[in-house]
């Protein structure tokens, strides 16, 4: 790949790293990578993600930009308050690299188009803010052999990981068989969380997502990272592919995309400009 | 004999499991994940995963924001 004199310039401290290199920028180029989410989490990663030169970004976000989303949502602004996040999201990164190809969709993720809507990728990015969306993505990544980078937050704890069944590690239902019952984890932001912890929990799913491109360094994979805000605690945990769980286990009991009830306090007002 | 959970020293009887540890401390095994020793035990595994001496236990919350 032949690299215009801009680029050279503006990925010359990823070109300097011997572990990066012409090649491994060249890669990132060419590399799709799926964000589920353009919220707290997702506005980090797609930041980052979008800098590093990640020829294609796909983002997948049925809401609209709130005022009470800014606190922590970086990539969108005052500006585009009422607009669709995918929408704001793209502007935003066309603005700060127009290298990248983003591909935005506007809209849920069921069971009859998530599998579709990632086939092309090569890393699917989970920054959901509910249990039934993870659940469905880990099982679509799954069908679909992709490296799941999942980051999850509540309050001041975070959590990040990589699931990867495909290459011999756990996938998100090894560690949490099923979506706890309604009410009893609170999954939504009205419960509050604070805004930099998007950051930290973000920005580790870009740097995992960044590695896992260019095939370098140890994965997160089989591991669990727990980020403690107030304790400012990182605490790494070892997580085994379970050989009798019911989505990659070896009898699986799981043998097609489920769709769970959403709690009730997921749904918002469908409300927007577009 | 003593074991840590979430940093907190305890004493427990001898044969302990992971479940009746939980039932002791009044927490459900839904919503949660437990790591021994910086390890996940799989949930299906808690009746039958026994506690021992010095181990460092750690209930670990689902977090589903985003």
């Amino acid at each position: 790949m032949d690299f215009t004199e801009e680029q050279i310039e503006r990925y010359s401290r990823h070109i300097i790293l011997p572990e990066v290199g012409g090649r491994g920028q060249a890669k990132l180029l060419k590399s799709k990578v799926f964000v589920l989410g353009a919220g707290g989490l997702g506005s980090p990663s797609l930041l980052y993600l979008a800098a590093a030169g990640v020829g294609t970004i796909g983002i997948a976000d049925g809401d609209c930009v709130d005022m009470s989303n800014l606190q922590r949502q970086v990539i969108h602004n005052t500006d585009t308050v009422g607009k669709p996040k995918v929408h704001s999201a793209a502007a935003t990164i066309n603005k700060l690299n127009p290298d990248v190809n983003v591909v935005p969709f506007h809209g849920r993720l069921t069971v009859d188009n998530i599998r579709e809507i990632i086939r092309d990728y090569d890393v699917v990015l989970d920054g959901s803010d509910n249990f039934p969306t993870r659940f469905l993505m880990n099982d679509a990544a799954f069908f679909e052999n992709k490296p799941l980078v999942s980051g999850s937050m509540f309050r001041f704890d975070g959590q990040v990981s990589i699931f990867h069944p495909a290459k011999g590690y756990p996938c998100y239902r090894c560690l949490y068989p099923e979506p706890p019952p309604k009410g009893l984890v609170p999954s939504c932001q009205e419960a509050g969380v604070l805004g930099a912890l998007a950051g930290v929990i973000g920005v580790l799913q870009a740097v995992e997502t960044v590695k896992q491109v260019l095939g370098i360094g140890e994965s997160l994979a089989g591991h669990l990272m727990i980020f403690d805000a107030l304790k400012m605690t990182f605490r790494k945990v070892k997580v085994r592919k379970d050989p009798e769980c019911a989505l990659c286990g070896e009898n699986p009991t799981i043998t097609e995309l489920k769709q769970y009830e959403e709690q009730a306090c997921e749904f918002k007002a469908a409300t927007c400009e577009s | 004999m003593k074991i840590r959970v979430n940093g907190i020293e305890r004493e427990i009887e001898a044969g302990t499991t992971v479940e009746s540890l939980l039932n002791m401390l009044e927490i459900k095994v839904q919503g949660i994940a437990v790591d021994i020793n910086r390890e996940i035990v799989p949930k299906r595994l808690f009746s039958e995963t026994i506690l021992n001496e010095g181990d460092s236990i750690e209930i670990v919350r689902m977090v589903g924001g985003g």
